[in-house]
């Protein structure tokens, strides 16, 4: 039945974009926004929350505009390069990060993003400071796309990703590598009495995270034509967070629904009044009272109630 | 004459001032199911916090298989064979009995060559038949938070078997279990011991269990080895009858 109802939203996904063009950006960006709350939501699994993880979002864009401005121009040079470059960033940021727990782990996120950002934005030079950095359209196999054709491409690409990455993630998460990030949450001691290296789960969880969050940031590049600083502002990371809570981090595709929901929510809201952050806030508060398993959860909810 | 696999010599270990081990030496031969006894408080669970790395010693050596192991963390120590069950169980509460065993036996099989989904047919089939040695079969698919104590307690016991160690340390493992499940328990447990050639080491406090089933009892009292032997003898002490096993 959830199955069913994913091929469904997926397929809904797909063809949205033909009867509205409009939404061909909206989508693309939820999609983006989607795969670096999934990178956040694999780490709350182990019960630690990244209030910083706009940092590898924006690293990722960057790395594209700055390989572009070096001469990389195909589109799946740049996005392997990029990404590769913020799962590095990762492995760096986590080996000192892991070792703290709860606020502190929060709290260290949010800082480091904050040095990401303050370098970002300063150092004009070289990032163009608050005005960021043009990421040109790229080429592909050597083929030179208008602009409207790489983004269209970028979208279909973009949902094939989703459900590519999608699946990885949700293998990963039941092997017993991820079996054993969710015992971080409930049981370290014992998890270091059956030999696991506890430090390795986290290190592994949080390179895939920050690999998770450069795709992201990747594709909001490209669909955006232009990086800067405040993708990596701390609210971008609050904002990440939320959509991961949202969603619910119960299964994979709660990073998702999260995003595709805030989203249109906010496109629509947007639409009708300045004060969005009210409904989406309203909106919120609803889902943290009555679904504690976030919109994922209502879909959980109804396959165990059917049974 | 029967190989000492852990040896433990002058092991000096305090905590504000209270010496938990005072200059302690034993050994635990292979084969035995060696009883630890003493008063609340006398230092029996730090001693296999000790012997599995969780507490440092002051000073003093602790050997496994002729290896050193003094100072090395639990991860490394369980690695070398050693498993144990707690006190207090300590099981990963949000997820299934079923997964709690299956991580185990994964993390045996060594995590990181574990691509593939945790619930493997054989390794399930293989958890299940540990469950169904400790009695808790019909309770697989229950997520482990609410499972009753006394079960909490054969899931904890079972997740270490599940580690296949040569040493398994058992910190009072009928405690929390009613009185008509303790023996069937015991047996299960000495069954398993023997048919995988695992050597244990179990602290408690009662008795009838001690006196039925250890080859050899060692009492702790105030960071000290009391006495040891034969529980046949050892309970005729008199200073153990009126220190220990009248207060134990």
């Amino acid at each position: 039945m959830r199955a069913i109802l994913l091929i469904g939203a997926i397929f809904a996904i797909v063809v949205a974009p033909m009867a509205a063009p409009w939404l061909q950006f909206v989508l693309t960006m939820a999609i983006a926004k989607g795969l670096a709350a999934l990178g956040v939501a694999v780490l709350l699994r182990a019960g630690m929350i990244s209030i910083g993880h706009a940092m590898f979002f924006a690293a990722s864009a960057y790395g594209v505009a700055f390989l572009a401005r070096g001469g990389v121009s195909d589109f799946g040079l740049l996005l392997v390069l990029s990404v590769a470059i913020t799962g590095l960033a990762g492995a760096v940021v986590g080996a000192f990060l892991i070792r703290y727990r709860a606020i502190f782990f929060a709290m260290l996120n949010l800082a480091v993003s904050m040095v990401f950002y303050a370098l970002f934005a300063k150092l004009y030079g070289v990032t163009g400071g608050t005005d960021g950095m043009t990421i040109p359209v790229p080429t592909m196999f050597g083929i030179v796309l208008s602009e409207p054709t790489f983004k269209a491409i970028l979208f279909y690409g973009s949902v094939a990703l989703m459900v590519v990455v999608g699946l990885a993630v949700h293998r990963y998460l039941d092997s017993p590598l991820g079996h054993a990030l969710s015992a971080v949450h409930t049981n370290e001691v014992r998890l270091e009495y059956l030999g696991v290296p506890v430090w390795a789960v986290l290190l592994v969880a949080y390179i895939v995270s920050a690999v998770l969050a450069g795709l992201g940031g990747a594709i909001a590049g490209f669909a955006i034509g232009r990086v800067v600083p405040d993708f990596a502002f701390w609210t971008a990371s609050g904002h990440l967070v939320l959509v991961a809570v949202l969603g619910g981090i119960g299964g994979v595709p709660g990073a998702f629904i999260g995003a595709f929901f805030l989203e249109l929510l906010h496109t629509e809201a947007a639409a009708f009044t300045d004060a969005w952050n009210l409904i989406v806030g309203a909106a919120l508060i609803g889902v943290i009272m009555f679904l504690p398993k976030g919109l994922y959860g209502l879909l959980t909810r109804s396959e165990v109630s059917a049974k | 004459m029967s190989t000492s696999i852990l040896q433990v010599r002058d092991l000096h270990v305090e905590f504000n001032g209270v010496k938990a081990a005072d200059g302690v030496s034993l050994d635990i031969n292979e084969g035995e199911f060696l009883a630890v006894i003493g008063p609340n408080g006398s230092g029996k669970t730090t001693l296999l916090n000790l012997c599995t790395g969780y507490v440092r010693p002051k000073s003093g050596s602790i050997h496994l298989d002729g290896r050193a192991i003094t100072g090395l963390t639990p991860r490394a120590i369980t690695r070398r064979g050693v498993a144990r069950a707690f006190q207090i169980p300590q099981l990963f509460s949000d997820q299934s009995v079923l997964d709690n065993m299956m991580l185990a036996l994964a993390a045996k099989d060594g995590l990181w060559t574990m691509v593939r989904p945790l619930a493997q047919p054989a390794r399930r089939e293989e958890a299940t038949a540990l469950l169904d040695l400790v009695g808790l079969r019909d309770d697989k698919n229950r997520v482990s938070r609410t499972l009753p104590e006394g079960h909490r307690k054969l899931l904890d016991i079972a997740v270490a078997l599940a580690l296949k160690p040569r040493l398994l340390l058992l910190d009072e493992p009928t405690s929390g279990v009613s009185t008509l499940e303790r023996f069937s328990l015991m047996e299960a447990l000495m069954s398993a011991l023997r048919s995988r050639n695992i050597t244990a080491l179990f602290v408690e406090h009662d008795m009838d269990v001690v006196a039925r089933y250890a080859n050899r009892v060692l009492v702790w009292n105030a960071g000290t080895v009391m006495a040891q032997g034969h529980p046949d003898e050892v309970f005729k002490d008199e200073r153990v009858l009126k220190n220990v096993v009248g207060v134990a």
